[in-house]
């Protein structure tokens, strides 16, 4: 299980990577295992404004569907468009080629709540 | 997970790194090495299927034939011993009870294989229209079932038996049948729910877990892989085999479904629910099972709401990107105005509305 230390977590398993002024996100390693083969990822649109624990998106594997929480609020800048063609990308390279977007944090206060990796680490090893 | 149902194979899954889940209260493997891996190695070689949790019901006695004549919606007197059988058991109303298949072993003896969620209701069911001259046993605790399907089946099977595996025809089977060190007493069908050819293979349950392990150990070299119960639906959906709770119901009768080649509202024996059926065929349907494949991109799945305009139109049993196509496609449900192959129409994907097309159906079908 990978979990590069100079990322930040959420509990609904996305991670966070500070760059600069904005945040990309993603879908931690756990998070794919658990889901399996993914086929289909719905990302927000440039422009959305994603908000904290809510809803922005979803990935599919073969058997289920599962929503995208934001780990932050934040104007979305960029969006992957690989995923589209290529979602197996979650579950080959979860931490670089398949982050989902980049956002425009609207409250940087927000990163406080996220986990440290051995913070995340022991919250998936409690379940 | 205390309370959950194991089967005498349970031992095995972690062996093979198995992800368990709670399927109806029995604790079965949902993957092994992954759904799309499972998959694929059942269509181009073979999988390995612990299917224990299903249903073992003998039927017994003199009035045994008129019994499963009145319960059944298929016509039972076809059957001869060996022989088995694909049908239906429906409420007067003509929704469906349970699908199943009636194994005739001898001349008044029969096995009915029902689904595992079922058993229980199957059982009752069977018992509130029990007739003179008719035993019914419940054996489903004491029987492992296992499926071995794809086109090495055969092969790997031969292996384990001296019997000439190739005389058994589909839909046939042999009993009792010899696995050298494991049982002599095993039931094997030329049967399956993936749409490949392939085997179902009762046997007394001590005798699982060896003869798991010995099918694994021939298959090995052949690229025979255990298959959980996540490739087992995306292999049944493909050859759009119905899966009981979403394409057949007590709402849904099975000429809605699509099995109406196992109703044989012709037989003269007058079973649960044919008066019902009989109408719903002289009116015409009005709705029907069809196949549908996504024009906009996502996924239909089950319960998704289908549309057309303004209009609920059905509703979606099973969907999933099918591993072998690659697309994204589903059975649904719909009022029989729309059913004509090529009709367009919408499926509500969560906050959105996506295009489908009505298509031919099975998805997959071997070549």
């Amino acid at each position: 299980m990978s979990l590069p230390k100079e990322l930040s977590y959420s509990e609904e398993h996305e991670w966070v990577k500070v760059e600069g002024e904005k945040v990309r996100i993603g879908i931690t390693d756990f998070a794919q295992s658990e889901l399996g083969d993914i086929v289909f990822v719905e990302l927000p649109e440039v422009g959305d404004e994603l908000e904290a624990d809510e809803p922005f998106g979803s990935v599919e594997s073969v058997k289920t569907v599962s929503e995208l929480y934001a780990p932050i609020s934040g104007k979305v800048v960029e969006i992957n468009e690989e995923l589209e063609d290529s979602p197996e990308f979650v579950n080959e390279s979860p931490y670089e080629k398949a982050w989902m977007v980049i956002v425009e944090p609207s409250d940087k206060s927000e990163m406080d709540e996220l986990m440290t990796a051995e913070q995340y680490e022991e919250m998936i090893t409690e379940d | 997970m205390a309370d959950l149902k194991r089967t005498p194979l349970f031992p095995e899954y972690e062996k093979h790194g198995a992800k368990t889940i709670d399927f109806g209260g029995w604790d079965l493997p949902v993957q092994f090495s992954g759904i799309k891996d499972e998959h694929e190695a059942t269509r181009n070689k073979a999988g390995l299927f612990d299917v224990s949790h299903m249903g073992e019901i003998f039927v017994e006695g003199p009035e045994s034939e008129n019994f499963l004549q009145k319960m059944l919606t298929n016509d039972v007197s076809k059957l001869e011993p060996k022989k088995a059988q694909y049908t239906i058991m429906c409420y007067e109303n003509g929704g469906t009870v349970d699908d199943l298949i009636v194994y005739q072993l001898e001349k008044d003896k029969y096995l009915l294989v029902v689904n595992a969620a079922n058993v229980e209701k199957d059982y009752q069911w069977l018992e509130d229209h029990l007739i003179d001259g008719v035993s019914l046993k419940n054996e489903s605790d004491s029987y492992v079932q296992l499926a071995l399907q794809g086109p090495v089946a055969e092969k790997v099977l031969q292996n384990l038996t001296t019997l000439d595996l190739s005389t058994i025809r589909f839909f046939r089977f042999e009993f009792p049948v010899s696995f050298e060190g494991v049982a002599d007493d095993a039931i094997v069908s030329r049967t399956g729910y993936t749409g490949e050819d392939g085997f179902e293979i009762y046997i007394p349950k001590e005798s699982g877990p060896l003869l798991w392990q010995k099918i694994i150990q021939a298959g090995e070299p052949e690229g025979v892989k255990p298959i959980g119960l996540g490739a087992r639906d995306t292999l049944r959906f493909e050859a759009n085999l119905a899966l009981y709770g979403q394409e057949l119901s007590p709402e849904i009768s099975p000429l809605e479904a699509g099995v109406g080649f196992a109703v044989k509202l012709k037989k003269e024996a007058d079973f649960l629910g044919k008066k019902a059926l009989l109408k719903q065929k002289e009116n015409g349907l009005e709705r029907k099972l069809v196949g549908i494949e996504m024009l906009d991109k996502g996924i239909p799945r089950t319960g998704y709401k289908v549309l057309s305009g303004e209009n609920e139109i059905g509703f979606v049993t099973t969907g999933t990107q099918s591993p072998t196509l690659g697309k994204n496609v589903g059975l649904a449900l719909l009022n029989v105005d729309y059913t004509e192959v090529g009709t367009v129409v919408e499926v509500q994907v969560r906050k959105r509305r996506l295009k489908a097309e009505v298509v031919k159906t099975p998805f997959y079908k071997r070549g």
